[in-house]
């Protein structure tokens, strides 16, 4: 099946500033795939251009076949068919989440069914406040129903549980992986990176206008193969260790204690380790 | 799956359905549109009573004045200081984001001001002809006028304002700009103050502008025939007024459509 979103050599520059090089990436039907990478890393403008509100200064682009700076009414067919959940907006507050989603279903060919989507993202009981008095993470919640209201092939979430407690985030994961198992596919930007090993089919990792690699969580920077990072205290301080044997290691360690070795962990680096380690190398 | 998508002009309905709901949940322009206009014309109608020519208040002079000015507060000013606002919350980028067409956001848009303005307008002559001694004109053809003049002033009025929208850098700012610009421009127009009393520079300044021309085309409707020797040239000039506003609602529409963005930066 051909890929959802497929793009080569994508590059777009302002003035003398180079916001992307190069780009190329294809996300697949179905899948979650998160873009990482630090502020002014090229995220958004890449995210922008494949939404249609940017155009690129070169490469070629195929969002669901069809190139996001489509005019006319073969643009609002295209849009028809994707999802977007932009940053942070504040818009629709004097309108009800049920007024707000029932409007915006009329602009779609095939719209969900406002009350359900209301259920789905948990605002069920808020489905008659204005949006004015809802809190940030429900105000996010209702972006996000705004997002898939029109029942989207394609669905783009940019940083989308920024200010959520972590209760609310879990919910909201939740969610996401639902959508994704009924066949939508996502492309989430995010600057948790738990929230992307948790979501995440594969992640790109962006950094100065390029990619510096696609894998999936797992795998990203050589994680599998990364050496563990044993610690535990002895002499009264905390030792720690790092090793690619790490049950060898243990079992040495635990003949010398003689048993149970004080405070021991095991851990192998998380992506937020990998993330940085590979942030930082390309600076 | 077919993509039969809705009407861009069943669309437009919903969205002036759903602008004019919000208009009314948002006290402040329910306040600044609708109610500012009647408390304007309760002070200066009550405070300048006197005659101004045979058979002619400033009071009446003023109602025309207004009415004019409804014109410019429901179509230019609330125009020009909400798109600025809906751009900074991000509501212009999402419905970008959406499959409506961008022509049923301006239907909605000309919905809440034909709505806003006939509402305006209605409650200004209701308080003129009530407390102010304005006489409702007998001929149809001073109708036929009025409504000419309604209909093309308000859709130039909203045109301008979609055009200057692009003007303010945030929805902080349009206020702070907007508001000033039709202040000003009521001051040299005619409306607070007998047009012809003015300096002339302010004349000539103000003869650029609809405004001065939508006043003058009100006071034909609303005043005695007799006042028309006392403005500028000594009669109405109905056909120049068309003219020039004719002219702005060309310039306006190029405007509009060249600087027109949905998105901040």
């Amino acid at each position: 099946m051909k890929p959802v979103i497929e793009v080569s050599e994508l590059s777009k520059s302002y003035g003398d500033f180079t916001a992307v090089r190069n780009l190329s990436l294809s996300i697949e039907r179905g899948e979650i795939f998160a873009i990482l990478g630090p502020n002014g890393a090229g995220k958004t403008t890449t995210v922008e251009i494949l939404e249609g509100f940017r155009t690129a200064d070169s490469g070629s682009i195929s969002v669901l076949d069809t190139n996001p700076s489509v005019k006319g009414r073969a643009g609002l067919v295209w849009r028809n068919r994707i999802g977007i959940v932009l940053q942070s907006t504040q818009d629709t507050a004097e309108l009800s989440a049920l007024e707000a989603l029932t409007h915006f279903a009329s602009y779609y060919s095939n719209p969900r069914d406002p009350r359900e989507v209301i259920e789905l993202v948990g605002l069920g009981d808020k489905a008659d406040n204005r949006a004015r008095s809802l809190s940030g993470g429900q105000r996010r919640r209702l972006d996000v129903a705004l997002g898939i209201i029109g029942n989207p092939e394609l669905l783009f979430l940019d940083e989308p549980t920024t200010g959520f407690d972590p209760e609310a985030r879990r919910a909201f994961w939740l969610l996401i992986k639902q959508l994704r198992d009924e066949g939508t596919t996502i492309l989430l930007t995010t600057h948790y990176l738990d929230e992307a090993e948790e979501l995440a089919d594969r992640v790109a990792v962006m950094n100065h206008g390029q990619i510096i690699e696609i894998s999936t969580p797992a795998l990203l920077g050589g994680r599998a193969n990364a050496e563990a990072i044993i610690s535990w205290r002895e002499n009264g301080t905390l030792q720690q260790s790092s090793t690619a044997t790490p049950t060898e290691f243990v079992a040495s360690l635990a003949q010398r204690f003689n048993g149970e070795i004080p405070e021991l962990t095991i851990r192998r680096p998380s992506l937020e380790d990998i993330y940085l380690t590979m942030i930082g190398a390309a600076q | 799956m077919t993509h039969q998508l809705p009407g861009a002009l069943s669309i437009g309905f919903k969205r002036g359905k759903l602008e004019i709901k919000q208009f009314f949940r948002q006290r402040e322009s329910v306040v600044f549109t609708l109610l500012f206009p009647l408390i304007l014309l309760a002070i200066f109608g009550s405070v300048f009573n006197e005659k101004i020519a045979p058979g002619v208040t400033f009071s009446q002079y003023f109602v025309a004045g207004m009415i004019a000015s409804a014109l410019v507060n429901t179509g230019f000013q609330q125009i020009a200081i909400y798109i600025p606002i809906e751009r900074d919350l991000g509501a212009l980028k999402r419905l970008r984001g959406t499959p409506m067409p961008a022509v049923s956001y301006f239907i909605g848009k000309a919905i809440l001001v034909t709505f806003s303005m006939v509402l305006q307008v209605l409650l200004l002559l209701a308080a003129g002809v009530a407390f102010f001694g304005v006489e409702l004109p007998r001929e149809s053809s001073k109708w036929l006028l009025f409504f000419a003049l309604l209909g093309l002033g308000s859709i130039v009025s909203t045109i301008l304002g979609v055009a200057f929208s692009s003007v303010p850098k945030s929805a902080r700012g349009a206020s702070a700009i907007v508001s000033p610009v039709v202040i000003v421009l009521q001051f040299f127009s005619g409306v607070f103050f007998i047009f012809t009393d003015l300096p002339q520079w302010m004349q000539q300044v103000a003869a650029i502008f609809p405004l001065k021309w939508l006043t003058q085309g009100m006071r034909s409707v609303f005043l005695p025939e007799s006042f028309a020797a006392r403005e500028v040239v000594g009669n109405w000039e109905t056909g120049r007024t068309f003219a020039i506003i004719g002219a702005w609602l060309i310039v306006g529409t190029i405007l509009a459509i060249r600087t027109f963005r949905w998105d901040r930066d």
